[in-house]
């Protein structure tokens, strides 16, 4: 048996001070759902920065090279043209009318590579139910969530340090551990 | 916090919560349809039906049922395409450009720009599609393996160039305005009590629940989305401009056209979101999120790219006598004195004299003389198309060949068509969706909001 502790705070600025408040004594905070980014949360909860601009650049690289090489090998190799006198002989001579489809194949690629990686890192796809404890943390509600299995203090310990910060709401549920 | 100036007017007006921003905007969205709406919706839908019957006939028929002829090949159709790619242009500069400079207004009018943008695109898309007169054969636009044909598409023509550059907008705009609208799908599907209802914005907001570390991600996406967006909003109307500028036509055979469409382009995009702005604003009670200072700001890029677009008219002229070729300045003179001169002229006041009038403090932060001023400068830009397209093809190198263009009743009926498709669409996206992008301006109501700021005044 574990206890989920979900605090519920009115204010971003007064849970980001309890959060800050609860870490300094030990307290790790499994989670926290807010309707809009917190920011300065992060660090304090111990979320890393992610890593999703560098997954972009590796698709848009993969674009632009996908893009150069199919336009080198229909231009200039599988089947080469004289369109108005503008002879394709080598993908060096052709480069220049070459870069808008490039560029844009590359944007392509980088944008919905993305948000293709951020919805399936998410776990947030279509049809896939809330996990939110609290339908008003998507209004203006901000719930931290401690559980008692990542924390070494029990539950009345963490229960009376949960109160010294400026609660709106308090609920505690016992959940089996699986 | 990010802290503001206090005596820069607030973003938000009125005292608000955070819960009140919901209320705001979810609400109209939880509630009956008024009638107002009905009866606007009844009216565009009758309109966008019209236009697709009218696309029908056109596809049915063959593309002779429009005014083109020989020498006039390109006309209402090409110019209706330039016309709506450039609406489509405000909103995606909205939400990138804005974002990479930090522009916190953005966020009161980027969700409805954007959902502009991606139906004027649509729009867009219709005309060189049924351009085409085999619509049925539209799939030889993409690389396709040989099967289908003997050759490859040509990678050197403009014209691919566009194929490339209007999807690849299409549909980067789609997915930055859809990750935008994820978390406000989850707010709206917390607070509506229909089950189906429930159900739709449930599938919708893909499960979002709002936990630190995917706000994290969020924003980190919506930095790198904007980045790469902001260039592309540059390129698809430079791309455009090619079309016309790499020909050798006198009139478009022009190095200046890349940035003078892109300005162009945002000039009419943002007075198509005035037009749309004020009439939603009132509609939906929002006038303390999108107020007067909005309306300012948006007014003040629209007489900065409106200038643009005039100093590029005028050093059109200016190049056409000085290159010292003779078709060059026959196609200018043509175009200012000629047979089209009328629609000329109509250009030159709504885009160049008219904008100007901004400069006055008074006209520019009058609600009446914006709506009044962005329907003139929408006016405008369709004439500026249509002068360069027309205008520069009816006089061919042969005067045996010089003709003129007479728009029939198919032209007129889907260009009216495609507006009432348009207008569907967008009223449509108003009912259902949240039209303010509300967790984001949540965010800025503590460094914006009204009540905050006379705290810091104190």
């Amino acid at each position: 048996m574990k206890k989920v502790f979900h605090v519920m705070y009115d204010d971003d600025e007064k849970l980001l001070v309890a959060a800050r408040e609860l870490v300094s004594k030990g307290i790790h905070v499994n989670e926290v759902y807010s309707p809009f980014p917190i920011h300065g949360i992060d660090p304090v909860i111990g979320i890393k920065r992610t890593r999703l601009a560098i997954t972009s650049f590796m698709y848009a690289m993969s674009g632009l090279s996908l893009a150069v090489f199919f336009m080198w090998y229909t231009m200039i190799s599988d089947w080469p043209m004289n369109i108005g006198g503008k002879p394709s002989f080598s993908l060096l001579e052709n480069l220049p009318a070459f870069i808008p489809v490039s560029f844009e194949f590359s944007v392509f690629c980088a944008a919905h590579g993305m948000v293709i990686t951020y919805l399936l890192r998410n776990g947030t796809l279509p049809g896939m139910p809330a996990t939110n404890p609290d339908p008003r943390t998507t209004d203006d509600k901000f719930v931290m969530e401690i559980t008692t299995d990542t924390n070494s203090m029990n539950a009345q310990d963490l229960e009376s340090e949960i109160k010294k910060t400026d609660v709106f709401e308090l609920s505690i549920k016992d959940v089996k551990e699986s | 916090m990010q802290k503001e100036s206090a005596i820069r007017e607030p973003l938000i007006l009125g005292h608000k919560t955070y819960k009140d921003i919901t209320d705001d905007v979810v609400g109209p969205i939880v509630g009956p349809a008024s009638l107002g709406w009905k009866i606007l919706i009844t009216i565009s839908s009758i309109i966008a039906i019209y236009g697709i019957g009218s696309i029908l006939y056109l596809i049915s028929t063959g593309i002779g049922v429009w005014g083109l002829n020989k020498t006039v090949g390109w006309a209402w159709d090409i110019t209706n395409f330039v016309w709506w790619v450039g609406i489509g242009h405000a909103g995606t500069l909205i939400s990138a450009v804005l974002l990479l400079f930090r522009q916190k207004w953005r966020m009161a009018i980027n969700r409805s720009a954007e959902a502009m943008t991606i139906f004027a695109v649509i729009m867009a898309a219709v005309f060189p599609g049924i351009h085409m007169g085999r619509i049925w054969l539209a799939y030889y636009v993409f690389p396709l393996p040989n099967q289908f044909g003997s050759l490859w598409v040509n990678f050197n023509s403009p014209l691919l160039w566009d194929v490339f550059a209007i999807s690849t907008y299409f549909s980067v705009s789609l997915v930055f305005w859809y990750v935008g609208l994820i978390p406000d799908f989850a707010t709206i599907r917390d607070r509506v009590t229909k089950p189906f209802a429930k159900k739709m914005y449930g599938i919708m907001s893909f499960g979002w629940s709002g936990r630190a570390k995917h706000w994290n991600r969020f924003e980190e996406l919506s930095l790198v989305l904007a980045g790469i967006a902001t260039p592309l909003v540059f390129s698809v109307h430079s791309i455009v401009s090619m079309d016309f500028a790499t020909s050798v036509i006198p009139g478009w055979h022009t190095t200046i056209f890349p940035p003078y469409f892109v300005s162009g382009a945002v000039f009419s995009g943002f007075a198509m979101v005035q037009t749309l702005l004020l009439v939603m604003r009132k509609a939906y009670k929002l006038e303390d999120y999108i107020h007067v200072k909005h309306v300012e700001y948006m007014n003040i890029v629209i007489i900065v790219t409106g200038s643009i677009v005039g100093v590029a008219y005028l050093t059109e002229l200016f190049i056409s006598w000085y290159s010292g070729v003779e078709y060059e300045s026959y196609a200018f003179i043509n175009r200012f004195s000629g047979p089209y001169k009328a629609a000329y002229w109509t250009m030159m006041t709504c885009n160049v004299i008219s904008p100007q009038l901004f400069w006055f403090k008074k006209i520019r932060r009058s609600l009446v003389a914006t709506f009044i001023l962005s329907i003139v400068v929408n006016i405008g830009m369709w004439f500026e198309r249509y002068v360069i397209i027309v205008t520069s093809l009816h006089r061919d190198y042969l005067p045996s060949s010089w003709g003129e263009f007479i728009p029939t009743a198919t032209d007129v009926g889907i260009f009216i068509g495609t507006l009432g498709i348009f207008l569907t669409l967008f009223l449509a996206f108003t009912r259902f969706f949240p039209v303010l992008a509300l967790n984001e301006l949540k965010t800025i109501l503590k460094s914006s909001g009204e009540s905050y700021k006379n705290e810091q005044v104190k």
